[in-house]
């Protein structure tokens, strides 16, 4: 039996980078009638909500006052079996979501890289998956809100009813107030199984005229980009393609039963590799190995949706893989038209100075409403960095480069972006400042991170 | 447990919930007693929609004791009939508000031992003439031995385990199994933060615990295990030395 000391007492914290680490005071309400005590028990220091602290950074921290824990807060409330939709409290995970609906053939309509996030910090982030081209992002999907706001009032608020408050939560990293309860439809499946297609790309040409050739074939899409490759093999990459599989399209076993998958073991990181162990050397060489592992030009197959959307899940606490000083993921989203100008920019500064990164993955976005949204319609990219001498000037030299061209940074990877940046990045920050400023005059919820932006003045 | 019909009474408790989920995951079909109305509605709901099982719920004040029979006729009519009983409640208390305000210390001796006691007085005579079923009542491993810093639960929790082990006596012979649960440290609001927890063991570690006891027909279990033998070394020390322990 494993077994965990909580506490309230003061307790150091992070997000899934494990940098930074802050302290907080920690409130786990059982039920979400006990949010009011809470909140007077809190007095005036700041409170953010904390769900599975996926965020990488510092999202879902406060050093300057309480990290109130949603994970107790996991009712699911309501389901329609006929249109899909689902209402719950805000700590249910994607994970009871997939266990849950998935045997009766549903599924999440957007989903991030991992089920080990709640339905509260897939709204903060207004999270987008594979299909964000073809579906939007998280917010697309949702039809109305509960929150708490810092009076202690709760607000139902939707597209239509309080819609100012709306757009501003989706996205909205906690500030705005406590998200108790969301609504939002899943879409039906016939089978638990992806038909998957991989493409083998020789440079970052190929992968975009790829990219362009089997979108409009496939509801997912997404590709791995090995970040050292340089000159002709700049931007070589795997192409990873699907959709929902039907009944007829899975092997003949499975069919009796297409929704039910047999549970997989999990791997455990058992401590905290040395930090130096991930330098460029051991990278590219992995990169290499995993390039070369695809042996032909295209595969196509049918796999587990777990083993598709979600293959970093099955090793826990993967993150003890940077080292103890932890690492940051830099994302970011650049307009379509300057896409490829940019990447090329970017991805040299990479292989020339060797800041590559174990897991490169290259999508394509939609628009997005959302007002502090990430996604704009362009290509997006993900570079996990561990934390070394150096790393902070490099990624503010990435900073310049995104700002140039228009794009911006994703927030739920970053621990560093500077408050100026931060304002160039997102232009509807003042738009979502004044409604901020009318629910919450008196920053009642704040962050490390919205510390660090200044959104607090 | 498949098909089993269970009132559950306590079931907006961290333990009570997590028991109710292992149980409607099993196929137990579910009656569920708490006097938080808003919120054992939304706990019926997650059950019903996650495990499609039967659930309807009343609510319960263990206080108002002549409500009790009432609930369990519900219990009764909503599941159609009764295989079981399982009582997951209780309120620890300010031990040191305990010696000053008597109310309090009554309010924690009635709520974790007279209200439960009087539920499982009429439970148990409706069992008996049934011929079969089982009880279960959480306890506490702070019933073993009086100690300074919870006496007051403690010896409620202690008259609950001497109550539970003379109704075990009692319909031993009618065919109604009784289980007694005693429970070390449980991550819930009763420990969140308090110092000095140590082996603290999750809701859904003791319940799933709780069910595998119920399947071999345990009399006492205490949960995680290992509490046996903390409590076993707790019980033997000697008075003249335990009286003398900052416990
Ligand atoms: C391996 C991995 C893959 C990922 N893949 C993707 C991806 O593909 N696409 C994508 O968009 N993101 C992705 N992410 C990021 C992740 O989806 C987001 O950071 C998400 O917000 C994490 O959810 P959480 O429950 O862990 O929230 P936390 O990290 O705990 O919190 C995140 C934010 O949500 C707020 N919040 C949480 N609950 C509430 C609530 N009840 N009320 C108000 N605010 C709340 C917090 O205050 C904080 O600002 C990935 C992260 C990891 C580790
Ligand atoms: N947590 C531990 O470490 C621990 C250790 C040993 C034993 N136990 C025992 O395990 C059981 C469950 O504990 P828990 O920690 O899960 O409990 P909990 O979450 O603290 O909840 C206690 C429950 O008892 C209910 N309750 C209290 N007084 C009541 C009354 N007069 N009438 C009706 N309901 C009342 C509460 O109802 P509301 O929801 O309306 O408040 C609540 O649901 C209790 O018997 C407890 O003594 C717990």
């Amino acid at each position: 039996m494993k077994l965990k000391h909580p506490s309230n007492l003061e307790t150091p914290l992070s997000g899934w980078g494990r940098y930074p680490v802050v302290k907080s005071y920690l409130q786990r309400p059982e039920k979400v009638s006990s949010f009011r005590k809470i909140l007077e028990e809190c007095g005036k220091s700041p409170v953010i909500a904390r769900g599975l602290g996926r965020s990488l950074g510092d999202a879902a921290l406060n050093a300057k006052g309480y990290t109130v824990l949603t994970q107790r807060l996991n009712r699911i409330l309501a389901f329609d079996k006929k249109t899909g939709i689902l209402r719950c409290e805000a700590g249910v995970t994607m994970k009871e979501i997939l266990a849950t609906f998935v045997p009766r053939g549903w599924f999440p309509a957007v989903t991030p890289g991992t089920k080990f996030v709640t339905v509260g910090g897939a709204v903060a982030f207004d999270v987008h998956g594979k299909n964000h081209h073809r579906d939007g992002s998280f917010s697309h999907h949702l039809r109305s809100l509960e929150l708490i706001l810092a009076s202690g009032e709760t607000v139902q608020c939707s597209r239509q009813e309080n819609e100012d408050i709306f757009w501003a939560t989706v996205g909205g990293m906690g500030l705005t107030g406590i998200i108790t309860e969301a609504e939002f439809a899943l879409h039906s499946i016939q089978t638990a199984y992806i038909k998957s297609h991989h493409i083998k790309a020789k440079n970052l040409d190929e992968a975009f005229a790829l990219f362009d050739e089997y979108e409009p074939q496939y509801q997912y899409s997404v590709a791995w980009i090995d970040c050292l490759a340089s000159g002709k093999s700049l931007g070589r990459s795997i192409l990873m393609f699907g959709n929902h599989a039907a009944r007829e399209d899975i092997p003949l076993q499975q069919q009796p039963e297409p929704l039910h998958l047999k549970p997989k073991p999990n791997l455990k990181v058992p401590f905290d590799l040395p930090a130096g162990l991930l330098n460029r050397y051991t990278m590219s060489i992995f990169n290499t190995l995993y390039y070369g592992k695809m042996r032909s030009k295209e595969v196509k197959s049918v796999i587990d949706y777990d083993s598709f959307f979600y293959p970093l899940d099955f090793i826990q606490n993967w993150n003890r893989l940077y080292g103890k000083q932890g690492f940051v993921q830099y994302q970011w989203v650049l307009p379509t038209e300057v896409s490829r100008e940019a990447l090329y920019r970017m991805l040299q500064l990479c292989s020339q100075t060797g800041w590559g990164s174990f897991l490169a993955v290259l999508k394509r976005l939609g628009s997005q409403e959302g007002w502090l949204s990430f996604p704009m319609a362009g290509y997006t990219l993900a570079l996990d960095m561990p934390i070394r001498k150096g790393l902070w000037e490099f990624l503010r030299k990435l900073d310049k480069l995104v700002i140039e061209y228009g794009g911006r940074v994703y927030l739920a990877k970053d621990a560093r972006l500077s408050a100026e940046a931060f304002r160039s990045m997102y232009p509807n920050f003042p738009q979502w400042l004044s409604v901020k400023e009318r629910v919450d005059p008196h920053n009642r919820f704040s962050s490390a991170l919205s510390q660090r932006l200044g959104v607090e003045r | 447990m498949k098909g089993k019909a269970v009132l559950l009474i306590g079931a907006t408790s961290s333990i009570g919930r997590a028991l109710a989920h292992e149980m409607a995951q099993q196929g137990a079909a579910l009656h569920l007693g708490a006097r938080d109305g808003f919120e054992v509605e939304r706990v019926a709901q997650d059950i019903g929609i996650r495990y499609q099982v039967p659930i309807s719920w009343s609510t319960f004040e263990a206080l108002d004791y002549e409500t009790h029979p009432e609930l369990l006729q519900k219990a009764v009519d909503n599941l159609g009939t009764l295989d079981g009983i399982v009582v997951s409640l209780g309120e620890l208390g300010y031990q040191k508000t305990a010696q000053m305000d008597f109310n309090h210390a009554q309010r924690i001796i009635h709520s974790n031992y007279t209200g439960v006691l009087s539920i499982l007085t009429h439970t148990a005579n409706y069992l008996e003439q049934q011929g079969h079923g089982f009880i279960v009542g959480i306890s506490s491993v702070a019933g073993d031995r009086g100690r300074q810093s919870n006496y007051t639960y403690g010896s409620a929790k202690g008259a609950l385990s001497l109550f539970l082990q003379g109704l075990r006596n009692r319909l031993f012979k009618s065919g109604v199994h009784v289980m007694t649960v005693k429970p070390g440290f449980v991550d819930t609001k009763m420990t969140f933060g308090k110092p000095g927890m140590f082996l603290v063991a999750s809701p859904k570690q003791v319940a799933a615990a709780i069910m595998k006891a119920m399947h071999s027909k345990k009399d006492i279990v205490y949960i995680p295990w290992f509490w046996f033998w903390i409590m076993l070394i707790i019980r033997i020390v000697p008075e003249w030395l335990f009286k003398r322990l900052k416990l």
